[in-house]
């Protein structure tokens, strides 16, 4: 005879259980109708078209070659200022200035960082790096997404470098290695795949911003690798398409929008694949 | 004071011996709160110093504070004097690196690098010395030798020290602490983590490294202190309340504190 409190227990486990599993369910339902919805539509368009050909005018057949290639030229420029930066200040954040009053004020400022509408984003960098110069540039683009990237790059270098026990770096300490040694040996060895995920998922973040670069890098309907000229890239052929009226060119919008979604997916995807090793340890 | 008074009438323990490093009324805080009280004793030369005592009594306090690793955080301080051949370690001035490279340490949990086992020892060395490939091939088996290890990692050596058991990985922790050929040797309770055949055969090691190191070693196992060491302190509440011979700290202590502590009547 099972007792009341324990009837109780099942009932309310019954009951709790199900409400957690229907609000995972309720958030999975949006995700596979997003991930339907862009395969239903994106994926009739995909041809050798779309790699090969630039975007085009209404009537004439065109593809996404050129703002494939900005989007990878833009991200990659955007990579090469945020990694360094972010992995610089993530790391004086968690080894040289754990402890400083001036480190809680670093990170609530990249936590704001973190949050800033990409739009404001886009209007700051179109102050600085577009108007001086009186035109739209690919590097603008790529300055833009560098300031979306940073503080994720930050945070996530900070909170792996956290992981690192303390009794590793002493133990290295111990045996007199200087604390740069330290930190480039032992502590980023050992959270190495972390910090290439934050990399990853930063760069899969700069992947789908539009807002950024609205104002910075414009768009471009030919094919270019200038980076001071106006470039061309998913997110903003995306934009521009979806809202045009002619049927080619919207469906070209959901192909790109399934590239970018595939790119995204399979890099967070590669990201999670290579910082899983890590826990088995 | 209390070693003064517990001294008095008899010889100085190992008198005989050279002193490798000399605590004097040494004072520690963490922030406001005070860890040691004045503590002073002796690290005889080539000799095992065991340090016993409750939770929270000391031990590994005074031992961090000998490779200065407290040096690491902020708000910790040391008063007092502590020489080393005559030189004050707590000297702000001191190269705290080349102090360490002199004074190792083994600690609690088994922390090898995420390297493999030959750079896991390899790596303190490089800091220090320009050896060539054969130099250092030589070593590393020399201090895995020494550690006991040399027999079961021969062949696996490009392989990662993170794969070895938690004994194994403590030896290539003293194996690589060996390698940099430190003159004093800490260990901070280095059996605590490990199985009972592991402890065995770290402790056989302390037997080796006696002579050519001189070693101070944190233990909670009574035991422990009696089969290793040379030399007991027996620690209470951040003051040194006993140093003396091993066997008569064991045998004879002099402060009551001293024997309710070793037959289990507290701690």
């Amino acid at each position: 005879m099972a007792s009341p409190i324990y009837v109780r227990r099942r009932a309310n486990n019954v009951l709790w259980s199900s409400l957690c599993y229907a609000a995972t369910a309720f958030g999975l339902v949006w995700l596979g109708l997003i991930l339907g919805a862009l395969l239903w539509n994106g994926v009739g368009g995909l041809s050798l078209d779309v790699f090969t050909k630039m975007t085009a005018p209404p009537g004439v057949v065109g593809g996404l070659l050129n703002s494939i290639v900005g989007s990878l030229i833009q991200t990659l420029l955007g990579l090469l200022l945020a990694a360094p930066i972010g992995i610089l200040a993530g790391t004086y954040l968690a080894e040289y200035g754990r402890h400083h009053k001036i480190s809680h004020v670093i990170r609530f400022i990249n936590d704001i960082l973190l949050s800033a509408p990409s739009i404001v984003v886009g209007l700051f960098v179109y102050q600085f790096c577009v108007v001086p110069f009186g035109h739209f540039s690919a590097l603008a683009g790529g300055v833009a997404l560098a300031v979306i990237a940073t503080p994720i790059i930050v945070r996530t270098t900070e909170d792996m470098l956290g992981l690192v026990p303390n009794t590793l770096r002493e133990a290295a300490s111990a045996l007199g290695v200087p604390r740069a040694l330290v930190i480039r040996h032992i502590a980023y060895r050992s959270v190495m795949s972390g910090l290439v995920t934050g990399i990853l998922l930063a760069i899969a973040r700069m992947t789908g911003e539009t807002a950024p670069l609205i104002f910075t890098a414009l768009g471009n309907s030919l094919f270019t690798v200038d980076v001071t000229k106006p470039m061309s890239s998913l997110p903003l052929i995306i934009y521009e398409f979806a809202r045009s009226p002619y049927a080619e060119q919207q469906k070209l919008a959901w192909t790109g929008a399934l590239i970018v979604t595939a790119a995204v997916l399979s890099l967070s995807i590669f990201a999670r694949v290579v910082s899983a090793p890590s826990k088995g340890r | 004071m209390d070693m003064a008074v517990g001294t008095q009438g008899a010889a100085q323990p190992g008198a005989d011996i050279k002193d490798k490093i000399v605590v004097k009324n040494l004072d520690f805080f963490y922030g406001a709160s005070k860890a040691l009280k004045a503590v002073s004793l002796p690290l005889k030369l080539g000799n095992i110093t065991a340090f016993i005592g409750p939770s929270g009594c000391g031990k590994s306090t005074l031992l961090r504070i000998l490779n200065r690793m407290y040096d690491l955080y902020p708000g910790q301080r040391a008063e007092g004097e502590v020489l080393m051949d005559g030189e004050n370690l707590l000297d702000p001035r001191l190269d705290l690196n080349l102090l360490r490279s002199r004074v190792g340490m083994v600690f609690q949990k088994p922390t090898p690098f995420p390297m493999s086992i030959y750079d896991n020892i390899a790596f303190g060395v490089r800091l220090y010395e320009k050896l060539s490939k054969s130099e250092m091939d030589e070593r590393v088996e020399t201090s895995l030798k020494k550690a006991a290890l040399w027999t079961e990692t021969k062949d696996k050596l490009r392989q990662s020290g993170l794969g070895l058991s938690g004994g194994q990985q403590q030896r290539l922790c003293i194996a690589r602490t060996i390698a940099i050929k430190p003159e004093v040797i800490l260990f901070d309770e280095p059996t605590s983590a490990l199985d009972p055949i592991a402890t065995a055969k770290i402790e056989e090691l302390f037997d080796e490294l006696k002579g050519d190191y001189t070693i101070a070693i944190v233990t909670h196992s009574m035991q422990q202190a009696a089969r290793v060491s040379q030399f007991t302190a027996f620690m209470y509440l951040g003051e040194m309340i006993e140093f003396d011979d091993t066997k008569n700290v064991f045998t004879a202590p002099r402060d009551k504190r001293t024997q309710d502590y070793i037959t289990g009547r507290f701690g």
